[in-house]
């Protein structure tokens, strides 16, 4: 039953491809609004500080200076360079969060390559049990935690070892897949694993490869994609953590959260004592963004040499199915 | 050795790759988990020689319910602001990912714009950012978005019934906070976009569905078995949020209030009620989920 084209049919269709055309351009315009907006409030915190770090004192409380500061100076990153003791509290936060990143990415691959692929009794509960670590605040564990390292390895009833303030409670924890968000990373390994072709294993198995072998030659370096996706996202929030971090190290203030939680009280104290206690809260401003810029801009750096490989890498990940 | 049949070596093989964790979560989740609620029944003291726990009942309960003087708030505060937040993080992300998925130039820039949030707005910097003078003299307070107030009023114009209208009101002041938790889940809902096949948007662009009712009966269904895992993953999301109040006032309440045993009964209060959100709303959101066997 097809139509023949008629002279109104074809006008009708060229209208409606004319009209399409129009809608398509308001469409682009609005979209690209739309997403400068969003965009702009996602980096504006980020502008926020970098505006914020260079204002000297009379630039905060000048009310005709916005985010361009007109006597900008560079005293705030000398100040709190020193107060955060910076290259010893980067470098021990970098070796700290590289080595419970590292672990992490290993122990949750390990663990997510035998849920995918062997079976053995309570597979499924032990999988329910991965689950379980994820939906139970870390607010519920803290405590106890605590308590555990403190007295470690005498199960209430003596001194045991004190571990806190030691990076060993990171270390045992991302060691055996317990540790930040690590159920999520099991199940992305998990579900990745799954959707291998057995293929691989097959053709390792024949060729006289033990399961171990297998792993570390053939299934891991397939693996590179979810590897990075786990590794950056585990380093990011072992990064931005404090709440373990200051739990766990309640004592020793030689690490990067800790420097950047006390330089804004430490100083905002220092200036009142120089300046009585009237001196204005907004004197913390410049303090505070400039040492947010030195916190998260090794984040930011790690982050935007990696960005291309991670964005793709989440689309190759088994968190869709 | 040689005698083991194959399937209990391979059984075998499986428990050796999954024994860390087995250990791990003994030491580190089941045990702690375990003391945690024996904590919140018992009065805990802790000495140089190890801890001692005094049995006393509900005490712990009532004394985090009854007499704490803002628990109650905020353990309000903190499970509708999650009731509140979550639907939204996901219409939000689910949009972005349509519109990210479209062709454009800066596609690229725009995904890793996204997804900045997860990198530097979580954390120890957020915690302290909420209480800086700049950021809320230069962007309106963290509260609010720039424009809302616009928004704002346009809302206030249409006759919307006074409960949409007040939920609507608090998503748009709380826009930042929701573009900036949804930096995971735009990410898998665009992986999830991009997983439709090519050819059932073929088929209904020639019966003449519109962008519109392809959205709904194409696009929708397929990725609709995500938005579970997306659920959990926001509300897991939202324990961490540096905005849930509940955690600085466990750890405080812990360290420097009534002690581990009062903090102890706030925190399984708190995961009770989570947990039973939680299953009820993703029992009915499976119930409605299209799976495609």
């Amino acid at each position: 039953m097809a139509q023949p084209i008629t002279e109104t049919h074809g006008s009708d269709l060229r209208r409606r491809f004319e009209k399409s055309k129009f809608q398509g351009l308001v469409w682009a315009i609005a979209r690209t609004l739309l997403l400068l907006g969003m965009a702009f409030i996602i980096v504006s915190p980020l502008l926020v500080k970098i505006s914020g770090s260079f204002m000297s004192l009379e630039d905060v409380y000048d009310s005709s200076v916005g985010w361009i500061p007109r006597r900008p100076t560079l005293e705030h990153y000398r100040v709190v360079f020193q107060f955060m003791n910076y290259p010893r509290s980067l470098l021990l936060t970098t070796l700290l969060v590289t080595a419970v990143s590292l672990l992490q990415v290993i122990s949750c691959t390990f663990i997510g390559y035998g849920l995918a692929r062997y079976d053995f009794p309570f597979k499924g509960l032990v999988f329910g049990c991965v689950l379980f670590t994820l939906v139970v605040p870390p607010q519920l564990l803290l405590v106890p935690l605590y308590i555990n390292f403190r007295y470690f390895g005498a199960f209430g009833m003596g001194p045991g070892v004190n571990l806190l303030n030691t990076p060993l409670p990171f270390l045992l924890m991302a060691g055996t897949g317990t540790g930040i968000k690590n159920g999520l990373f099991i199940y992305i390994m998990r579900q990745y694993f799954k959707g291998m072709p057995r293929s691989l294993e097959e053709a390792a198995h024949v060729d006289g490869a033990g399961p171990f072998r297998t792993f570390f030659s053939i299934m891991l370096p397939a693996a590179q994609a979810p590897l990075l996706v786990i590794f950056v996202l585990s380093f990011a929030w072992q990064w931005n953590d404090y709440f373990y971090t200051t739990t766990i190290f309640q004592a020793k203030n030689d690490l990067l959260v800790h420097r950047y939680l006390g330089v804004v009280q430490d100083y905002m104290l220092a200036f009142r004592e120089e300046h009585g206690f009237d001196a204005p809260f907004e004197m913390s401003t410049m303090i505070l963004n400039t040492a947010s810029l030195y916190y998260i801009v090794p984040l930011l750096a790690l982050f935007g040499f990696l960005q291309g490989r991670f964005i793709a890498g989440i689309e190759r990940t088994g968190l869709v199915g | 050795m040689r005698k083991m049949s194959m399937d209990t070596r391979r059984a075998l093989t499986g428990i050796v790759f999954v024994l860390p964790f087995v250990i791990g979560f003994i030491a580190f989740f089941l045990y702690p988990f375990i003391l945690s609620l024996m904590f919140s029944f018992s009065d805990v003291s802790v000495g140089a020689s190890g801890y001692e726990l005094t049995s006393v009942g509900l005490e712990n309960y009532e004394s985090a319910l009854l007499v704490h003087e803002s628990y109650v708030r905020t353990l309000t505060e903190t499970v509708q602001s999650m009731l509140a937040n979550v639907p939204a993080i996901l219409i939000f992300s689910l949009f972005v990912a349509v519109l990210l998925n479209q062709p454009f130039r800066g596609r690229g820039v725009a995904r890793v714009v996204f997804f900045l949030p997860v990198i530097f707005n979580c954390g120890a910097v957020l915690l302290i950012e909420n209480y800086d003078f700049l950021t809320n003299t230069l962007t309106g307070g963290s509260a609010a978005s720039p424009g809302s107030e616009i928004v704002t009023s346009l809302f206030y114009g249409l006759k919307l019934p006074q409960g949409v209208l007040g939920y609507i009101m608090n998503a748009v002041r709380a826009v930042p906070d929701i573009i900036k938790a949804s930096g995971i889940q735009i990410l898998v809902f665009l992986a999830g976009l991009q997983s439709v096949p090519e050819s059932l948007y073929e088929a209904s662009a020639i019966e003449g569905a519109t962008g519109w009712e392809t959205f709904w009966k194409v696009t929708f269904p397929i990725i609709s078995p995500l938005i579970p895992t997306m659920i959990v993953y926001t509300v897991i999301d939202s324990f961490t949020a540096p905005n849930n109040r509940m955690m600085e006032l466990i750890q405080n309440t812990a360290f420097r209030g009534m002690g581990y045993g009062v903090s102890s009964a706030m925190a399984w209060i708190y995961f009770v009620v989570i947990a039973a959100i939680l299953a009820f709303v993703v029992w009915l959101v499976s119930k409605w989920v299209f799976y495609q066997e």
